[in-house]
């Protein structure tokens, strides 16, 4: 039976306990003793003591079973594939022949034992195409695997099926009405809960361990001295047996990544800002309720739409207007293309954390400095701002985080050349740019110029983070400074 | 003012006068002060307006498509010349009977001689190159046509289809443009007689990718985005209530929930890119699973929708006032009844509109998408979560990058649907919100 067929049997038969367990301790209960627990728990009980080890026994084994087969293959394939380091073609090579014996007849299989027949052609009339014609050891091998798998199969059907009726056998007969049902229940359901409550660790060391163990080993062809401090972006695609690798330097990036953020926060900080200030200081309840909202819908908007907007009329617009009058530049693609779109949209950051903040700054203090004579702008800049200017801070520092990680905006909008140049109007490329170039086509997970995209990627990773966590920090800081 | 400063002696008039002008000078300042908050809250809000119209004014036009609408002879000596009339019958053989009916029907509608093979291209070269699989299969699904002559709806180039729109302008120099004088004659007569009209682009909602763009839609991107919201809705909505509920009701404060917090909100500003290359090394380099498969595609989405849901949880479950709690205690429930009889159902409507939000915020999601392959071409609509799928947002991308004009335009239909469903669903979010809300 297939894993799908297994988790089929098994929750139909977690139902049957449930209701069994229900129906047993109803009864149990009708004959006069007190129960512990309501009926329901006597039946998620059962439940969970069906359910749960057949599970647990169907994870291990579906985990388990392609090591294993992976290790039956290996231990066929003859001494000069394994020292010749071909190793995982030649697996690749003996699963398909498996694959093929699994769909041919039985006489085309007898045909195939005795060598009467080729078996690539049987194969192939099965829908199967093999790269060459099969080798004696691949026959054995997948011989072998399928034997084992077929082996591990009936285990697995085996091992859950007696774990279902054992655990449902064992829970139905410990119930009494002594038996504390709900508390055993409710251990399992906290148990679950605090398991979903740790993905999200799970996450970030998932993130850290897999960007950090191919970083690692690009780091290992190229060091780390070389990445950091070079100056030439130069990856070239490796040539099929040229050991000619390039130079990665990730210091044009990072400038093309630091001056497109910083436009993008010249646009976005006075625009945010003092929106943010009129906002919650002098529009009316229905100006606010109309803009605010507004304002909002950026932050909602895909960045790939920002992406084409930028590419189809921010780009021209800069490119007829600004850089060809200059004459600094004569492409749509360039730093202030993506900066001004990229700031377009993290104007909403900027202005719904300041809006926060600056409400959140106590009335007294206002009402102190206007009774003290001052105007509103000046009880604004001079009580209001500064009172509020950490968590400020903070917002802007999270919108910049926003700017330094987007993708889609610069993809499409600052151009795929890495220059280290101050003229705003020339193409420029960022750190995340160069991520999706390395890692859209063909892969290889062997070569640097695959494997670079993972150290711009733990870079880029450890910038934001940096910056997130001094963000928040600062604005957690403020939110109690009022409370 | 300046009534009562005349009454006082002279030496204090020039002082109030000073402090006079003084006050003007602060007015004036307060009046530039907010009228640069009045700027700045126009620009932001010039913005929306401006890239919505970009959008639109570039894009509404694609809802309509050119058709020819010949008046084709189905033919039964050249479609089944061997006398088998069944589908299977129609889709063998040589392709090329079925460009005779096309050119045949055209001949009658154009009045081309029929020894004027130049003229046949010219007239051909208008009509879509997907005209005669299109055809065929028409044939195929209705083999009740054959002997008949009836109408039959062709698509006109993705240029012939600009032209009609008037993005390709004939005042153009000829050599300039891939509509040549000879064409737009054959247009003007088409148009005359009314065989070339502009219809409602359906098109548009049921392909799926094609380099030819009067046959490239997004229904197939549509529906990889949708099995995608599938896997994101079933994995993230449980997992991301469960472990809220955890921190929330459950869990003691120390050192080790505390990170989990701090960890939680920083992963809400993580580069979504980041998440595609966890995607791409776990899921696809360790685990084995396919590429450009929605699959994929939704376990990577979940993990980016994931912060997001359980801080919105988190601030529902907050929101229900402790009396709740202690009352559902007090009667003697336990505290996992209290919390799922009692605290969740009251918390629902904000983990709906958490969920709904993380949700359209997955959907226009693009740059992870496009580390684990989701970037393909992909023709065929995918039936189960391991077949390979594109995504309205990685689809749109692909065709941002297309140079020609009739991609441009559909590009930014695309965009407009994409807003449409991210619309709704906001909208559901807001009404929710507002129908269920409650003040304690």
């Amino acid at each position: 039976m297939g894993p799908l067929t297994l988790i089929a049997l098994i929750a139909g038969l977690s139902l049957f306990g449930f209701f069994l367990g229900r129906w047993k301790s109803i009864a149990m209960a009708g004959s006069g003793a007190p129960l512990h627990s309501r009926p329901n728990h006597y039946g998620s009980f059962v439940l969970v003591w069906t359910a749960v080890p057949a599970l647990v026994v169907l994870t291990l084994l579906v985990i388990a079973r392609p090591l294993i087969l992976d290790q039956t293959i290996r231990s066929h394939l003859p001494s000069d594939i394994v020292t010749s380091g071909d190793v995982s073609l030649a697996i690749s090579g003996v699963e398909q022949v498996a694959d093929g014996l699994k769909a041919v007849t039985p006489d085309e299989y007898e045909n195939i034992h005795l060598g009467v027949v080729s078996a690539r052609r049987i194969f192939a009339d099965h829908g199967i195409p093999l790269g060459g014609d099969v080798s004696p050891y691949q026959l054995t091998a997948a011989i072998a695997a399928n034997d084992t798998e077929r082996l591990i199969t009936l285990t697995t059907t085996t091992a859950v099926v007696g774990a279902l009726a054992l655990g449902l056998f064992l829970a139905f007969i410990r119930i009494k009405p002594r038996l504390r049902a709900r508390n055993s229940v409710e251990r399992v359901v906290l148990t679950l809960l605090i398991a979903a409550s740790t993905v999200a660790i799970l996450t970030t060391v998932g993130i850290v361990l897999s960007l950090l163990f191919q970083a690692l080993q690009f780091f290992s062809m190229v060091s780390p001295i070389n990445f950091y401090f070079g100056t030439v972006w130069d990856p070239r695609f490796a040539a099929a047996g040229s050991s000619e690798s390039g130079q990665f330097g990730i210091l044009p990036l990072a400038w093309g990544t630091a001056y497109i953020s910083l436009f993008a926060l010249l646009v976005a900080v006075p625009i945010g800002l003092l929106s943010a200030i009129y906002m919650a200081e002098y529009a009316s309840p229905k100006v606010r309720a109309i803009s605010k909202p507004t304002l909002e819908i950026l932050a909602g908007i895909p960045t790939i739409v920002y992406g084409f907007f930028a590419l189809v009329t921010v780009g021209p617009m800069i490119r007829d207007y600004l850089a060809l009058p200059l004459g600094l530049g004569n492409s749509g693609n360039n730093v202030v293309t993506a900066g001004v779109v990229m700031g377009i949209m993290i104007i909403p950051y900027v202005s719904s954390l300041s809006d926060d903040i600056i409400t959140a700054v106590p009335r007294a203090m206002r009402e102190g400095s206007l009774g003290l004579g001052a105007t509103r702008s000046e009880t604004i800049k001079r009580v209001v701002l500064p009172a509020a200017l950490p968590g400020i801070v903070g917002a802007i520092l999270l919108a910049a985080s926003r700017a330094i990680g987007e993708t889609m905006i610069v993809v499409l909008a600052a151009g795929v050349a890495a220059n280290l140049s101050a003229n705003p109007f020339a193409e420029m490329t960022t750190i995340t740019v160069k991520i999706v170039n390395q890692l859209t086509g063909d892969l290889e997970f062997t070569s640097p110029q695959t494997l670079v995209a993972f150290a711009l990627g733990i870079t880029l990773f450890v910038i934001t983070l940096g910056l997130n966590v001094i963000a928040l920090t600062i604005v957690r800081k403020y939110r109690e400074q009022y409370e | 003012m300046t009534e009562a400063s005349a009454a006082l002696p002279a030496a204090q008039a020039t002082v109030v006068r000073k402090i006079d002008i003084g006050l003007q000078r602060r007015y004036r300042a307060e009046r530039r002060f907010r009228a640069y908050g009045i700027v700045a809250l126009s620009i932001g809000i010039a913005c929306v307006v401006m890239l919505f119209s970009s959008i639109v004014s570039r894009g509404y036009t694609a809802f309509e498509q050119t058709r020819v609408t010949l008046l084709v002879d189905f033919d039964p000596k050249v479609i089944a010349p061997n006398g088998d009339r069944s589908p299977d019958a129609v889709m063998s053989g040589d392709a090329f009977r079925f460009d005779e009916l096309i050119s045949t029907a055209l001949q009658k509608t154009l009045d081309i001689e029929p020894d004027d093979e130049d003229g046949l291209y010219d007239a051909l070269d208008l009509l879509s190159k997907g005209s005669t699989p299109m055809l065929r299969k028409l044939i195929a699904d209705k083999p009740s046509l054959i002997g008949t002559r009836s109408a039959v709806d062709f698509y006109a180039t993705g240029d012939v289809d600009a032209f009609i729109k008037g993005t390709i302008h004939a005042d153009v120099p000829e050599s300039q443009r891939n509509i040549k004088d000879r064409h737009i004659k054959l247009i003007d007569r088409l148009e005359n007689t009314g065989t070339m009209h502009l219809a409602f682009n359906t098109g548009l909602f049921t392909f799926g990718a094609s380099s030819r763009p009067e046959l490239a839609g997004v229904g197939v991107a549509a529906v990889g985005s949708f099995m995608m919201m599938l896997v994101v809705l079933t994995l993230s909505l449980p997992l991301g209530v469960a472990g809220s509920i955890y921190l929330e009701e459950f869990a003691p404060k120390n050192r080790w929930t505390d990170l989990i917090e701090v960890n939680i909100n920083n992963l809400a500003a993580v580069p979504s890119i980041v998440y595609g290359m966890l995607g791409l090394a776990v899921f696809i380099n360790f685990m084995h699973l396919p590429r450009s498969a929605s699959l994929v595609g939704g376990l990577v989405l979940t993990l980016t929708t994931l912060p997001t849901i359980i801080i919105t949880t988190r601030a529902a479950l907050k929101a229900v006032p402790p009396s709740i709690r202690e009352a559902g205690l007090g009667i003697g429930a336990s505290k996992m009844q209290t919390v799922f009889h009692h605290v969740l159902p009251l918390a629902v409507p904000g983990i709906l509109t958490g969920t709904i939000i993380g949700l359209a915020h997955a959907l226009g999601e693009t740059a992870p998408l496009l580390m684990i392959g989701m970037k393909a071409f992909v023709v065929n609509y995918p039936t189960t979560p391991f077949d390979p799928a594109t995504s309205l947002p990685t689809q749109i991308f692909m065709w941002a990058t297309e140079p020609e004009r009739a991609f441009s335009e559909r590009t930014s239909a695309a965009i407009m649907i994409l807003l449409a469903f991210l619309l709704a669903m906001n909208s559901i979010a807001i009404i929710l919100r507002r129908a269920f809300e409650r003040r304690w």
